[in-house]
């Protein structure tokens, strides 16, 4: 049980992911994409999104420093445990509110507003389902441990199980004591990243980072389509002007 | 020197009777899907007037275009990079619905299917976003030829800015109408708004498009571009725009607008410029010089510095002569008669306008004067404040004085030639009032009231030979055919397993368009070497009878009827 919870699940989940990331990419291009509902209602969604969604990237980056940066690292630059644990669920929960508050109401928002409840599919709402799970959860089991209980250091046991996932050498016996409030925030988790590339989540992916660095105004060239006038090759043109020839060739660019 | 061309336009506002003939064939080409309801690439606006969408002019609101910052150069009037993707959540300055209109249509059905009762049946209007009943408040051309009167009017940006004591002499109400599609731009400040860049410039012929594999919805284009021709489809989540009917320009066809005009009022034709000396001609410092310096960016195709850059620049050769016989050049260079749609929007528009002489002649007319003396319409242009501030105002950032240059040439350009029509002898010194010869105003008079078909759309077709090896990278199609990607809801791409639309893209077939032009050029009905054919009745003009179409015909010595005529049922029904 044990192995096919936290080993094989996983894995398989990722694989998913990515494979279905991959198929998505090459196959819907076209519909990669926000689907954004802002043009049928603007003064909700703007409180709700960007407060879900800065919410969710600190969310993000508290996880990536908590399951990705070994306990070890941290102690070795001075920051001791209590610290950490301290920040952590300091930060972790303003982010974990803010991104569950502004859930909420972009999910109001979308039952309640007539054109973008009508624009919401069937795919739409399983997600919405599931990413609601994820995040209730997994805040749900942080107050838990830290309210009623007195702290839960998840960097002992869940930290170096989801790295061992990475190092193809799982060890799925770390996670049998973890408390089940985490087990199932992590099991539904990987439910969410394998539903992940069938959604409107993928949006996610395409986060442009890009513009930062790119010109303001893109040049592309014409594609190649049938039906084109042909190449007539052999015409170099009139003779030049003699004003131009004197001039020193350019060369190209 | 960095030659480069583009295909532009130039619209002769004095012959727009605002019959909408352009924008309902657009609409039928590009943007008769679902999702696009509201969306109209081409529009025509009555002016005075609010515009669609409302009030898009006032860029205080709206945050369109460029600014000029303090150092000398220009960033996004919506803000910058790292501001853009800080508001990418929820876009700050995004029209709603409700400032283009909300779409609707009418339960037709109901007049079918009504019991029989003493009231007649009545089709309600339906909202086309939630189905429910909705009452029509708003639409493209609400405001048109003045409906709507003071009250509506009194919302026109560009009225606003005019000074109080014009305004007050609004009674003497003036209208002309303003078609308005994509202005392709040199410097597309939409393009800069473009997270994902999925918006570009095509480097052959400027055209400005969206790559709809591209494009993540982040809506960011919308609030950049300060015209507003970039919309969001609801049901796509892409955005869309004017695509200049490239498939046509690349055959060398004119756009379905203008192709469709009544009016003749469009022309079509290549501007070569200098691509390195944009930059510095949109940040110019003074706004009254933008439409001085956007002229300077332009390049004489005629010189011969200009086609040995060009030729080295990869232009075919047939691309620089359809530049030498632009009239797009001569309205804009030659003549100095056509100007750019709200230069100070810094974007370099290039689809350029010849202001409305139109208003003048006809308070000259009312008013019991002889409205083609050029001395009464020299005086009226200038005692006329509306109309030179106004345009001014819409034309070169509020600088009076080239659009009383405009006027003056076009009211010399009537005195001249109705001398000419009344058997008069020429008179050079109109023409030398207004800075022309007489064989200039010949010219001028030529290309702005006869010129042919072919005069005013001068299109080089496109050469494969350009093309790039990008394969399929041009589905800027989201603009598809009956059932496609595009069409949302039917059909076999219709409803992609992610919802409207998800699907692979169905490329455009630039054939078809050859096939259709053939036929329609040609003088027979079907060409005669073409057997065996398959009958495409897209294409079928219901000229004649391809061969295919119908079954072959019985003897006719069988039958009765001639062998020319078509098929009849006779009375005892058996076809013929």
């Amino acid at each position: 049980m044990n192995v096919l919870l936290w080993v094989v699940y996983p894995y398989l989940a990722i694989a998913i992911m990515v494979g279905g990331l991959i198929w998505r990419y090459r196959y819907d291009k076209f519909g990669w994409t926000t689907r954004s509902s802002q043009l049928y209602e603007s003064a909700v969604l703007r409180w709700g999104s960007p407060m879900f969604h800065f919410g969710i990237l600190m969310v993000l980056i508290g996880h990536v420093g908590g399951l990705l940066v070994p306990k070890s690292w941290t102690e070795a630059v001075g920051i001791t445990e209590h610290t950490y644990h301290l920040m952590a669920v300091f930060i972790g929960t303003v982010a974990g509110f803010c991104t569950l508050i502004g859930m909420a109401i972009l999910i109001a928002r979308r039952r309640l507003t007539g054109p973008v409840f009508a624009a919401t599919t069937k795919n739409d709402k399983a997600m919405y389902a599931v990413l609601a799970a994820v995040i209730v959860i997994g805040l749900w089991s942080t107050l838990r441990a830290n309210v009623v209980g007195d702290g839960y250091d998840y960097r002992e046991t869940i930290s170096p199980w989801f790295r061992s996932l990475f190092y193809l050498s799982p060890d799925p016996e770390i996670m049998a004591g973890v408390p089940v409030g985490f087990q199932i925030h992590i099991v539904s988790a990987f439910a969410l990243f394998a539903f992940w590339p069938f959604t409107r989540l993928v949006h996610a992916f395409s986060a442009p980072v890009g513009y930062l660095t790119r010109p303001y105004v893109p040049y592309r060239s014409r594609d190649t389509r049938p039906g084109l006038r042909p190449a007539r090759p052999g015409w170099e043109g009139p003779p030049t002007a003699p004003s131009a020839q004197h001039k020193p060739r350019r060369t190209r660019r | 020197m960095r030659v480069m061309a583009q295909m532009a336009m130039v619209m002769n506002l004095d012959k727009c009777i605002g019959c909408h003939t352009c924008s309902v064939t657009c609409k039928q080409a590009w943007t008769n899907r679902s999702g696009v309801e509201y969306v109209w690439f081409n529009n025509v606006e009555s002016r005075p007037g609010q515009g669609y969408p409302r009030t898009y002019e006032d860029q205080q609101q709206w945050q369109g275009g460029w600014v000029r910052t303090r150092s000398g150069r220009l960033k996004p009037r919506s803000g910058g990079r790292v501001k853009k993707l800080f508001s990418i959540f929820a876009n700050p300055k995004l029209p709603s619905m409700q400032d283009y209109y909300e779409p609707w249509t009418y339960d037709y059905e109901h007049l079918l299917t009504a019991p029989a009762g003493g009231d007649i049946p009545v089709a309600r209007p339906k909202s086309l976003l939630t189905g429910a009943d909705t009452k029509i408040r708003w639409s493209a051309n609400w405001d048109d030829s003045l409906a709507g009167g003071n009250e509506i009017a009194a919302g026109d940006p560009v009225l606003r800015q005019v000074s109080d004591r014009v305004r007050e002499e609004y009674e003497n109400a003036f209208l002309f109408f303003l078609p308005r599609i994509c202005e392709h731009c040199l410097n597309p400040s939409c393009a800069a708004s473009c997270p994902s860049g999925a918006i570009y410039k095509r480097s052959e012929d400027g055209i400005v498009l969206v790559d709809q594999d591209r494009c993540r919805g982040w809506r960011m284009c919308v609030t950049g571009c300060p015209y507003k021709k970039v919309y969001f489809n609801h049901r796509t989540g892409k955005a869309e725009k004017c695509t200049f009917c490239f498939p046509r320009i690349e055959i060398g066809q004119p756009t379905i607008c203008s192709e469709t005009c009544v009016g003749r009022l469009r022309y079509l034709g290549l501007m070569l410029y200098d691509a390195d000396a944009v930059a510095a001609a949109a940040a110019v410092k003074d706004e009254h010089d933008l439409y001085a310096a956007q002229r300077s960016v332009f390049l004489d195709p005629h010189d011969p510095a200009v086609v040995a850059a060009a030729r080295q620049a990869d232009i075919p050769d047939d691309w620089i002569e359809a530049a030498q016989r632009s009239p797009i050049w001569d309205l804009i260079m030659r003549y100095e008669v056509a100007l750019p749609l709200h230069p100070e929007y810094r974007t370099m528009p290039m689809v350029w306008y010849i202001p409305p002489l139109s208003p003048v002649v006809d308070v000259l007319r009312d008013t019991g004067h002889d409205g083609e003396d050029m001395g009464n319409l020299f005086g009226a242009v200038d005692a006329l404040r509306i109309p030179l501030e106004y345009l001014a105002g819409l034309f070169t950032a509020g600088d009076t004085a080239p659009v009383r240059a405009v006027l003056n040439r076009l009211a010399a350009m009537r005195a001249y030639q109705r001398r000419i029509n009344l058997g008069e002898p020429r008179d050079e010194s109109i023409a030398a009032a207004v800075g022309m010869t007489g064989a200039q105003m010949d010219d001028m008079y030529r290309l702005l009231a006869i010129a042919k078909y072919d005069e005013r759309y001068v299109i080089p077709a496109a050469h494969a030979e350009d093309a790039h090896r990008l394969e399929q990278l041009g589905t800027e199609c989201s603009l598809d055919y009956e059932g496609g990607p595009g069409m949302g809801g039917g059909g076999p791409y219709g409803q992609g397993p992610f919802g409207e639309s998800s699907g692979t893209p169905a490329p455009i077939q630039v054939e078809t368009f050859h096939m259709l032009r053939e036929r329609q050029t040609s003088d027979s009905f079907t060409d005669p070497g073409d057997e065996p054919r398959r009958v495409n009745l897209l294409n079928w003009d219901g000229k004649g009878r391809p061969a295919g179409l119908f079954p072959p015909r019985r003897d006719t010595s069988t039958g009765g009827a001639g062998i020319d005529e078509p098929g009849v049922i006779d009375t005892d029904g058996s076809a013929r």
